[in-house]
């Protein structure tokens, strides 16, 4: 069970890299204190540890068709989670339901809670938009705004409101940095983010999603409409981005799972069928269907 | 797909391939021929368009050949008819005009075809009425000729006088001078006459406009305060504005003697012609606008005065019942109210769009509204203009009337509670809302997902999402259902006779001078003319159709000219935005 008291989070978070400016200030008042506790994250805890987003006996529904099946997982903070399985699987469904992004499509239903720094996410009390502040999100599809580099970046900012100019300019640069693209942008943040390239864009969009400063980065697939060159810069990113965000990532390659992330989520037709570290799952499947799926033989 | 490969030997696969050893149910057959064979419907989608582009393109081929002819300058021609039998030799058997067009005519007493020309005689006063547009049967003309030396007159009232040049009279200031037409001077003291009349023209213009009418607007204002100081039983007062009336009705006719003398100015002097069969007309120097003589000209003089007729068209007030003169305030007053409906037309439709879209539960209820909202598209204009009489005029506007002008309605001068271009263009705007909102509603839905949900995923709200995403990056689509209905609007005739156009008005904007200083005023409750309404009033309403059928081509000529513009400034702004906003190609 989690605990009632926010898991902490080391001063890391303040001072996210030696080379990066400091962070702009917290967006939303609202979250728990991030508490500077010394309590050193352990990369092989066990599978069923609390973590810092659990998901309990969760069902999904789009209006009669049940896409979730009893889910239960612990995601542990500040590591990369890889959801994998074929495709309509519902694993990008349970990643979208990390920050209610399902709420926009008619029929939703769910059973069972999603918690996440011990807190339910369906707390009715709530504004939708502070869990999305905390839970960001970078989607399959780059979608910068027809905006500047700069205005991108900001964006979350700017909604948040009362940020003054050399706030924003120092989130820009802290988010550009964090994401690998301020070396390619810091000439040209005001020209427009569509003048990117593919794999740029896709880097904006997490600069985007991380100048909000979230707990939680969820990635959906964010690959998959890279070459590998651009793949591999992002799948760079992801393993420095572990250092500060709890990541949780979608992925249809095999490789990239078994590259960046530290546990594996194997789901099929709804259910999560195994989880585990991802060593044990690429090495030791402990069922014959992951076995299947990892080594290309599923039917 | 592996799954294919590996089961294709077997017998059991219902849909395998179809392969005739293994008695499958159905095979595939040898196309009948290897020639190609064509697209046949090319060419019955090809006539469709055709068939569309042919009637626009006649349409308006018709509407800008006529509307341009009216400007060009026509020959006017001497024609010499046979004598008639029994009648003097000479008697009555010279016209001179412009030639309109001609037919042919089955003539019954002879039993035989004949042509007929018609002629513009013009010289309205001198002729019956009826009389200005003559037929001439081309077997009684004897001669036809076209003398150098006729002049065309225009005149401030009874349209073009043709005729010969006889002589200038100038009487005005005590002395007393003719000029024959054969004297070396005579064509320059006739453009002095015309220069002199223009100034003492203006002169009174401006005499109304800086004395006379702020005057009268003072007496109309004074005499409602000496109503209710009366109900009000206040002496003083009711003293003190009689006193004041008083004196400004005395400077009413100061000014107006004024005027009189200005105008005196040039009485006597007259030019003198003598029209073609022999009479002689007078025109008062205060009647002479412009003369010309057609068959002297060549194609440079011709286009000279041909442009000159059309900015004359563009820029002057409309006169003799608006069947001379121009079109100026019917061509601003529709450009206001035209740019007036959009104003109030776009933030209406887009509100309602966003609703109907984004936040309204679709269900059966909002279908409902949508077939609603669209069907709103096909109810008659005129209904509209009937609905805007009763709610904007009667019952907004005579509200506003009550609590507001309670004594301007005391004396029965509504001033809302009458039609009035504020009234119409929200007339308008009703009848054009459902271009608005079906076009936004597409806008909106077109705007990629992605952009939505990546803003939603910064913790942005709905509305956030839509101001700073959604919104700019519809507003191309948002300015094409602006371009619609401004294209509707702008034609549009029936409900504004409803709501406030009239004949003949002053414009509803414009600036008066005082002192040094410009001062802009917009009069909202103002009746207004429209061109649409100008075509039907000239073509329809007009003593003298015949006379104004050119210039109801020329006005949907400037109509049409003007949606252009309109639609043009819009297509402009759209493309910009388009730029700005377009979204990622990737």
């Amino acid at each position: 069970m989690p605990s009632a008291t926010a898991p902490a989070r080391s001063p890391a978070v303040a001072q996210p890299s030696a080379d990066l400016p400091s962070a702009p200030p917290p967006v939303s008042g609202g979250q728990p204190a991030r508490v500077a506790e010394a309590q050193p994250s352990a990369p092989e805890r066990p599978a069923t540890a609390p973590g810092y987003i659990s998901v309990k006996d969760y069902d999904f529904f789009y209006g009669q068709s049940q896409a979730l099946h009893g889910i239960n997982v612990e995601i542990p903070e500040r590591q990369v989670t890889a959801f994998i399985g074929p495709s309509g699987c519902g694993k990008s469904t349970l990643l979208r339901n990390f920050n209610r992004m399902n709420d926009l499509i008619e029929g939703c239903w769910h059973k069972g809670d999603i918690l996440i720094a011990g807190k339910t996410i369906y707390d009715r009390r709530l504004e939708v938009t502070g869990l999305r502040k905390r839970v960001g999100m970078v989607f399959q599809k780059s979608n910068p705004f027809p905006k500047t580099i700069y205005e991108n970046v900001v964006y979350g900012l700017r909604i948040a409101g009362g940020y003054r100019k050399h706030e924003l300019d120092a989130a820009c640069e802290y988010a550009l940095r964090a994401s690998a693209l301020w070396e390619e942008a810091k000439d040209r943040l005001h020209t427009s983010a569509l003048g990117l390239s593919g794999g740029q864009q896709q880097r904006l969009c997490i600069a985007r999603a991380i100048a909000v400063q979230p707990e939680v980065l969820l990635m959906d697939e964010p690959c998959s409409a890279l070459d590998p060159l651009a793949t591999s810069k992002i799948e760079e990113l992801i393993l420095e981005l572990k250092r500060d965000f709890t990541v949780v990532i979608v992925t249809h390659s095999m490789h990239q799972a078994g590259r960046v992330s530290d546990r594996t989520a194997f789901f099929y037709l709804g259910k999560l069928i195994e989880y585990d570290t991802t060593k044990k799952i690429f090495t030791n499947p402990g069922h014959k269907q992951t076995e299947n799926y990892i080594t290309g033989r599923f039917g | 797909m592996s799954a294919n490969t590996d089961d294709a030997g077997n017998g059991s696969q219902p849909a395998g391939r179809p392969d005739s050893d293994k008695g499958a149910a159905w095979r595939v057959r040898p196309a009948t021929s290897d020639r190609p064979s064509g697209e046949s419907w090319v060419w019955v989608t090809g006539l469709g368009l055709t068939a569309g582009l042919v009637m626009v393109v006649l349409l308006l081929g018709l509407v800008v050949y006529e509307g341009v002819a009216v400007f060009w300058p026509k020959r006017v021609e001497l024609i010499t008819l046979h004598p008639e039998k029994g009648a003097a030799a000479d008697s009555g058997a010279r016209l001179a005009g412009e030639i309109v067009q001609s037919r042919t005519r089955r003539d019954l007493t002879r039993g035989r075809d004949v042509r007929e020309l018609q002629m513009f005689v013009g010289n309205r006063e001198a002729y019956a009425q009826s009389m200005n547009f003559r037929w001439v049967d081309e077997d009684s003309i004897a001669a036809r000729e076209q003398p150098a030396d006729i002049v065309v007159v225009e005149r401030l009232a009874g349209g073009d006088a043709f005729g010969f040049p006889v002589e200038v009279r100038l009487a005005a200031g005590g002395k007393k001078e003719t000029i024959a037409a054969s004297d070396p001077r005579f064509f320059g003291e006739l453009d002095k006459l015309i220069a002199a009349a223009v100034m003492v023209q203006a002169n009174m213009d401006q005499v109304r406009r800086d004395h006379l009418n702020p005057l009268n607007r003072r007496i109309k204002a004074e005499e409602m305060s000496v109503r209710r100081a009366k109900e009000d039983n206040d002496a003083a007062t009711v003293a003190a504005l009689e006193a004041s009336l008083a004196a400004d009705n005395k400077a009413v006719v100061g000014h107006e003697a004024k005027l009189a003398e200005i105008a005196g100015g040039l009485t006597g002097n007259a030019l003198v012609i003598r029209r073609a069969e022999g009479g002689k007309t007078e025109i008062r120097a205060a009647d002479l606008v412009d003369w010309h003589r057609p068959n002297d000209a060549g194609v440079v003089g011709r286009t000279w005065h041909f442009l000159g007729n059309m900015g004359n068209f563009m820029w002057q007030n409309p006169r003799d019942a608006n069947t001379e003169g121009g079109i100026f305030p019917a061509i601003v007053s529709t450009f206001f109210l035209t740019l007036l409906m959009s104003v109030a037309v776009v933030p209406f439709g887009v509100l309602a769009a966003i609703y109907l879209r984004e936040y309204a539960k679709q269900g059966l209820f909002v279908r409902a509204v949508r077939i609603a909202v669209n069907n709103l598209a096909g109810v008659p204009s005129i209904v509209f203009g009937v609905f805007g009489f009763g709610f904007f005029v009667y019952f907004v506007g005579g509200g506003i009337d009550r609590w507001f002008f309670s004594d301007r309605l005391a004396i029965n001068e509504p001033t809302f509670g009458t039609g009035g271009v504020l009234w119409a263009a929200f007339t308008l705007a009703l009848m054009t809302v459902p271009v608005v909102i079906v076009a936004t509603e597409e806008a909106i839905a077109a705007v990629p997902r992605g952009m939505r949900e990546g803003s939603l995923a910064t913790g942005a709200s709905k509305w956030q999402t839509m101001q700073r995403i959604v919104l700019p990056a519809s507003a191309p689509g948002i300015l094409t259902g602006m371009i619609l209905a401004m294209a509707r609007g702008a034609g549009e005739v029936a409900p504004l006779m409803l709501v406030g156009v009239i004949k003949l008005a002053e414009l509803p904007l414009g600036g008066v001078w005082k002192d040094t200083d410009l001062i802009p005023f917009v009069h909202l409750d103002q009746k207004f003319m429209h061109l649409g309404f100008h075509i039907y009033d000239l073509g329809f309403q007009s003593p003298d159709s015949e006379a104004a059928k050119p210039m109801v081509f020329a006005t949907t000529l400037f109509l049409i000219g003007l949606v252009v513009l309109l639609n043009l400034g819009a297509i402009r702004i759209r493309e910009r935005l388009r730029r700005k906003y377009q979204t990622s190609a990737f």
